[in-house]
């Protein structure tokens, strides 16, 4: 228990310090996820929205692979990444591993699933009212995906936003692809499991607080802006 | 002589796994006409409504639409829908208007002009900024009515749209209706009230389990004898 206060104390202080070090492995943090996270939504909202509006043959495969890769280890994907990006695979000449870049590439390839398969489910739902309406104006599978992701964007919001959640709490891919190396691509997570390994429970418990409390915030900060839709929503009921 | 047909079926079929929806449906659309489809539920309106826009394929027989002299032999046919409970996209009124005139490839000033014009006929004009969603029902469907006659169709089909409306709001989107019937608009629409039908439309056709059972003139529909179980359907003694 008494670690556990400690970690506050000591969640605080460092917080407090403004220490450069912690910031430095924030920033880092909330640069890989976010960029990450872009791609995963470029990817993965475009291919969630096709996939529920557009009808080939193999589609149906073609879901259950995204839904399966849903249970994706971030390790495994830490191995694929790996083995792409080392001086063997057929990306090692790019230099990528052990950067912040394979760090991205790493957790876009988590969270494109994520992203594409609940996409999926909520343009499904959307797709069920509006094909008739949309085919009726001439709309096409990609132009009614589009349309779909605008019509359901603020829903997309919490999509992206767990998305990133995943993405930053990650840390099996990120130490295998990143190295964790100080100053270069140590990120919060990796940061934790080191400070575990040696024992300093206080200060991985602390890191860990501050992560939760950096999330927190973006999540404060995607609420406000859904307020006025939910005020607008409830004054209608 | 009676005008050729804009678009016409030929034993059409359509089946939905055992369900036969529609068999052997021979019937023509031609230009200027008010057709009301009336029925039980389930009685095909709808797809029959969908076969002839377009959005269903026939099972069996043929969906034909002639070529003609003029737009039609370049454009091809335009079609637009209205359908029993619209559907807006999360946007302004006058957003889901010029996406709805962008889809039918109209240039921007085109699109402007179009919107504004469909707007004021349909008295939205004051609620052009606001989000389409928030609109209240017949609002909703009169933005519907909007977005349908502003991309300026050939046919223009109606799946029971005054259907879940309050009194009021069913008098407004009739009231627009008869407007757009009375300038030549040709309408096809599907429709459980009887009043509705023999108010607006000059032809009539009476489906039932998927067959057509009666096409005649408004007149004769509401007067002449007709087969039992559409008897027995206009003195309300089935289903609706």
């Amino acid at each position: 228990m008494q670690t556990v206060f400690e970690s506050f104390e000591l969640a605080l202080r460092l917080l407090a310090a403004g220490d450069p070090q912690l910031l430095q492995i924030v920033v880092l943090s909330l640069k890989v996820s976010a960029s990450a996270c872009l791609i995963g939504a470029l990817v993965g909202l475009l291919l969630g929205a096709w996939l529920a509006v557009a009808r080939f043959a193999g589609q149906q495969a073609l879901v259950w692979a995204l839904n399966t890769l849903l249970a994706l280890p971030s390790v495994v994907v830490g191995l694929l990444v790996y083995l792409l990006l080392s001086r063997a695979g057929p990306l090692g000449s790019w230099g990528l591993l052990f950067t912040p870049s394979a760090m991205v590439l790493a957790q876009s390839v988590l969270v494109i699933p994520l992203i594409a398969a609940l996409t999926r489910r909520l343009v499904l739902t959307a797709w069920r009212e509006a094909a008739d309406p949309l085919r009726s104006l001439g709309a096409g599978p990609l132009t009614a995906a589009i349309l779909l992701l605008v019509h359901e964007r603020r829903a997309l919001l919490t999509v992206v936003l767990t998305a990133f959640g995943r993405a930053i709490a990650e840390v099996g891919a990120v130490m295998m692809v990143g190295g964790n190396v100080l100053g270069v691509t140590r990120v919060m997570t990796t940061a934790i499991a080191l400070e575990t390994s040696k024992g300093d429970l206080a200060l991985a418990l602390a890191l860990g607080l501050v992560l939760l409390a950096v999330v927190g915030c973006i999540n404060a900060a995607l609420s406000l802006l859904q307020a006025p839709h939910s005020a607008e929503r409830a004054a209608l009921v | 002589m009676e005008a050729p047909a804009l678009i016409r079926l030929r034993q059409a079929g359509v089946r939905f796994g055992a369900i036969q929806a529609l068999d052997a449906i021979d019937v023509g659309v031609r230009r200027g006409e008010c057709i009301a489809l009336v029925g039980a539920n389930g009685s095909g309106k709808t797809t029959l409504l969908r076969l002839l826009h377009g959005l269903q394929g026939c099972t069996t027989g043929a969906r034909e639409v002639p070529a003609h002299v003029g737009r039609l032999s370049t454009a091809g046919l335009r079609c637009a829908m209205v359908f029993q409970r619209p559907f807006l996209l999360n946007l302004s009124v006058n957003q889901n208007l010029n996406i709805a005139l962008w889809l039918r490839a109209y240039p921007r000033q085109e699109r402007l002009r179009r919107a504004g014009e469909a707007l004021e006929r349909m008295g939205l004009v004051a609620l052009a900024q606001r989000p389409a969603r928030t609109l209240s029902g017949g609002q909703q469907q009169r933005l519907a009515l909007a977005i349908a006659w502003s991309t300026d169709p050939d046919v223009l089909f109606l799946d029971e749209p005054t259907a879940n409306l309050d009194p009021g709001a069913k008098r407004e989107v009739e009231a627009a209706i008869a407007q757009l019937a009375s300038e030549g608009l040709t309408l096809v629409m599907s429709t459980h009230n009887l009043g509705q039908a023999k108010r607006l439309a000059s032809r009539v056709l009476y489906l039932e389990n998927g067959r057509l059972l009666v096409d005649a003139p408004v007149d004769q529909f509401f007067q002449d004898r007709l087969p039992a179980s559409a008897e027995q359907f206009l003195k309300g003694e089935r289903s609706w």
